[in-house]
């Protein structure tokens, strides 16, 4: 059975229709990258599949380990294990890092039926998931995201993504505003993390991350739709040839 | 996915029950309704009072006759009628001081529901506890401890009879009879309330505590507090309260005063969770109080610390007079409105002594359809040289149908002094409960995380056992949760 499944997927937002009919799907130990230009509907598949309601479902569906999700709201869907890294992390004033994330470990924990994690244990944890992305100890009591630098922010997305120990990790656009040296820190968290029970999608806009994150598959995504999929060398071609160059291949195919 | 429609927020905000919703069945014994002399003396009789405590009230009644309600505060309600009210009510089984077996079985249910066990206070806590429901004082406990460091903690009534030269010397002496239209009303009326004096150079061991409760239809609750920390002392005082469900409005009009001589510390902190009235703003108690510390000598320091959460209309302004040089006056408030519930409350620091300091840090959210204001006033006065003050007000929206308001006056009278002032308004944003929601949170437990975080700075300021209190008192009041 595969992790996600999304069907002929259409959402829009007010009157524009961003998902036109949109398909994918991810089983566990894969990494898949999604491509396209801007304003191709990359960030709303992203926000769609982890239940934002601004959004409207206006055809399709979405399966989780084969349940259909698109009607679940946006914390039981996280607490089936699907987590969302944010393109712009928001700032909580006066909620610590460490404060963050023991509600939300321990909200998981309550809706799979288990013990909240012991302080012992969860500051164990805090302590292993945040060397793996090198970030210092005085973070855990500052306020999540408040103050901090692009980098900074994003490397708190992956580390909360450790944390969580999610099945399925979206990661929006993490790459970008990072420089080289956290570029290699954030992508080395999501290598040592992935396994073949867990999953990626890689939301991107640039071939940079896939040298780090070297991806199974990669779409690309055009007008609210894949128009083309491949391995991890079509990502090099699109780097050389340009997001003109699969809009052009896509509608070549449509009329032929 | 209905997750952060902010309508369906608003509603769950705004229609959860208030959990202390229950009454006991006490007998009572009423004053007859209504005021005039005869009450008042009723009242002092009742209480077994001295002649000069008479007096003091007949003085008070009297001037309260010439004065007026206040308008100028930013609630709105019918005008009461003062002769339909009850002033005093009493249980008529006045339990023996002993034993908790023979305290009315009916009260100690009450305490049982409201979470507070008087055996477990004395046993696990260390808290002295004087617990007062409507107006008679029924327990008080570690008396004894306290009787041998000097400190003196009972009731106003019983103060007024073992102590009376203390009670002469301060009672009135921060907030006269004269003061304003509540306080003189209280003095003409007040039930009871706590006295509570710590020697020179005695540091309080324990944290005094008062739970009030109101629990008679009609009835009026006038308390009286006074606290004296003489040279040198330190005592940290707690007051904390709930009350059951009603449908008539309950008049309640405290009066606080506070007196910190020479190099003194006194910090009094706050729960407040009376009924704020329903859903739809019927019933809900009307609490105009009267707080104010007067740091008499030099190096003194007063800090008040409230959680603001229940009532229908609060009025209510904790003051410091910074006489003494050096000395210190502190305000920290998270004050929540929702529903129908209106708020008027702030502080005034008046300077007076040399290089004196005050900091004033305000925090309110406002939910459903209340009104929330802040009315704050630093006075600081010529002969204030080098004088300090950091205010700061914010406020916080939840949904787009209540209001938050910020009323800070100013006055200074010397070019020494800097005043400080700083104001934020925010809203509970949808961007901040989708990120919190797609870790997993509920909206309940998302909404306690936000308002916990954002008053951290005043919760942080409470002592431990009532922070914690807070806590679950604020998540109460802001979620639909908890029925």
């Amino acid at each position: 059975m595969s992790l996600l499944k999304v069907e002929n997927l259409q959402a829009k937002i007010e009157d524009n229709q961003i998902l036109k009919g949109l398909n994918l799907e991810v089983n566990p130990g894969e990494v898949h990258a999604i491509m396209g230009p801007n304003g191709s509907g990359k960030s709303t598949l992203a926000s769609v599949i982890a239940g934002r309601e601004d959004y409207e479902i206006n055809g399709g569906r979405i399966l989780f380990e084969g349940e259909d999700i698109t009607d679940l709201e946006v914390h039981e869907r996280a607490q089936k294990g699907i987590f969302l890294a944010f393109q712009y992390p928001v700032e909580i004033p006066g909620v610590s890092n460490a404060n963050f994330m023991k509600s939300s470990v321990n909200a998981i924990r309550e809706a799979r039926g288990e013990e909240p994690l012991s302080a012992k244990d969860f500051l164990a944890r805090m302590r292993e998931k945040s060397a793996l992305v090198e970030i210092d100890k005085s973070f855990m009591s500052r306020a999540v995201n408040e103050g901090f630098s692009g980098g900074e922010k994003k490397r708190n997305e992956i580390f909360q993504l450790a944390m969580l120990e999610p099945k399925l990790a979206l990661l929006d656009e993490t790459d970008s505003g990072l420089d080289i040296d956290a570029l290699k820190i954030v992508s080395q968290g999501v290598n040592t993390l992935r396994n073949e029970n867990n999953a990626f999608v890689l939301i991107t806009h640039y071939q940079r991350l896939l040298n780090y994150i070297v991806p199974d598959f990669v779409h690309v995504l055009a007008d609210g739709k894949i128009v083309k999929s491949g391995g991890k060398e079509l990502a090099l071609e699109l780097e050389e040839k340009g997001y003109d160059w699969v809009k052009d291949h896509a509608i070549e195919e449509q009329t032929a | 996915m209905t997750d952060f429609n902010e309508d369906k927020l608003i509603e769950e905000v705004t229609t959860s029950d208030y959990k202390y919703g229950f009454t006991t069945d006490i007998e009572q014994e009423f004053a007859p309704k209504g005021l005039n002399e005869d009450i008042v003396r009723f009242i002092s009789a009742k209480k077994e009072e001295p002649e000069f405590m008479l007096e003091w009230r007949l003085k008070a009644y009297r001037h309260w006759l010439t004065m007026k309600d206040p308008m100028w505060a930013k609630v709105d309600f019918p005008k009461i009628d003062y002769q339909d009210v009850y002033y005093y009510a009493a249980p008529k089984k006045k339990p023996q001081l002993d034993s908790l077996d023979e305290v009315d079985p009916e009260l100690l249910k009450t305490f049982e529901k409201l979470g507070i066990s008087i055996d477990e206070q004395k046993r696990l806590t260390g808290v002295a506890v004087d617990i007062v429901v409507d107006s008679v004082s029924v327990k008080t406990t570690f008396q004894k401890q306290l009787k041998e460091m000097g400190v003196i903690f009972c009731p106003m009534s019983e103060a007024v009879k073992e102590h009376p030269e203390l009670v002469k010397q301060y009672l009135g002496s921060v907030v006269p009879t004269t003061d304003n239209f509540y306080a003189a009303l209280n003095s003409a009326v007040f039930s009871d309330g706590s006295f509570c004096y710590i020697p020179k150079g005695v540091r309080c061991p324990m944290e005094l505590s008062t739970y009030f409760r109101m629990n008679a239809a009609l009835t009026g609750q006038f308390e009286r507090t006074l606290i004296i920390a003489d040279e040198g002392s330190y005592v940290s005082y707690l007051e904390g309260c709930t009350a059951p469900m009603r449908d008539e409005n309950q008049l309640h009009a405290a009066v606080v005063e506070i007196v910190a001589h020479k190099d003194a510390e006194v910090k009094y902190s706050t729960v407040q969770n009376w009924y704020p009235g329903d859903k739809n703003g019927k019933g809900g108690v009307y609490n105009f109080v009267t707080k104010r510390g007067l740091c008499e000598g030099e190096n003194s320091k007063i800090s008040w610390t409230q959680v603001e959460t229940g009532s229908s209309i609060t009025w209510k302004y904790p003051s410091c007079v910074l006489k003494g040089d050096n000395s210190i006056g502190e305000f920290y408030s998270v004050a929540v409105t929702n529903n129908f519930q209106q708020a008027d409350t702030g502080s005034k620091m008046t300077h007076i002594g040399k290089n004196t300091r005050s900091r004033i840090i305000s925090k309110g959210i406002s939910a459903g359809r209340s009104e929330n204001s802040y009315r704050g006033l630093v006075n600081i006065t010529k002969n204030a040289k080098n004088a300090r003050n950091f205010s700061e007000c914010d406020s916080l929206l939840i949904g787009d149908k209540c209001g938050a308001h910020t009323f800070p006056y100013i006055e200074i009278g010397n070019s020494s002094s800097v005043v400080e002032h700083e104001a934020t308004t925010s809203k509970v944003s949808e961007d901040i409960l989708f990120y919190c929601s797609q870790r997993g949170m509920d909206e309940a437990q998302a909404m306690e995380l936000i308002i916990n975080g954002y008053a951290k700075e005043v919760l942080n300021k409470l002592p431990m056992e009532f922070a914690v209190e807070a806590q679950k008192l604020l998540a109460i009041s802001l979620e639909g949760s908890v029925g």
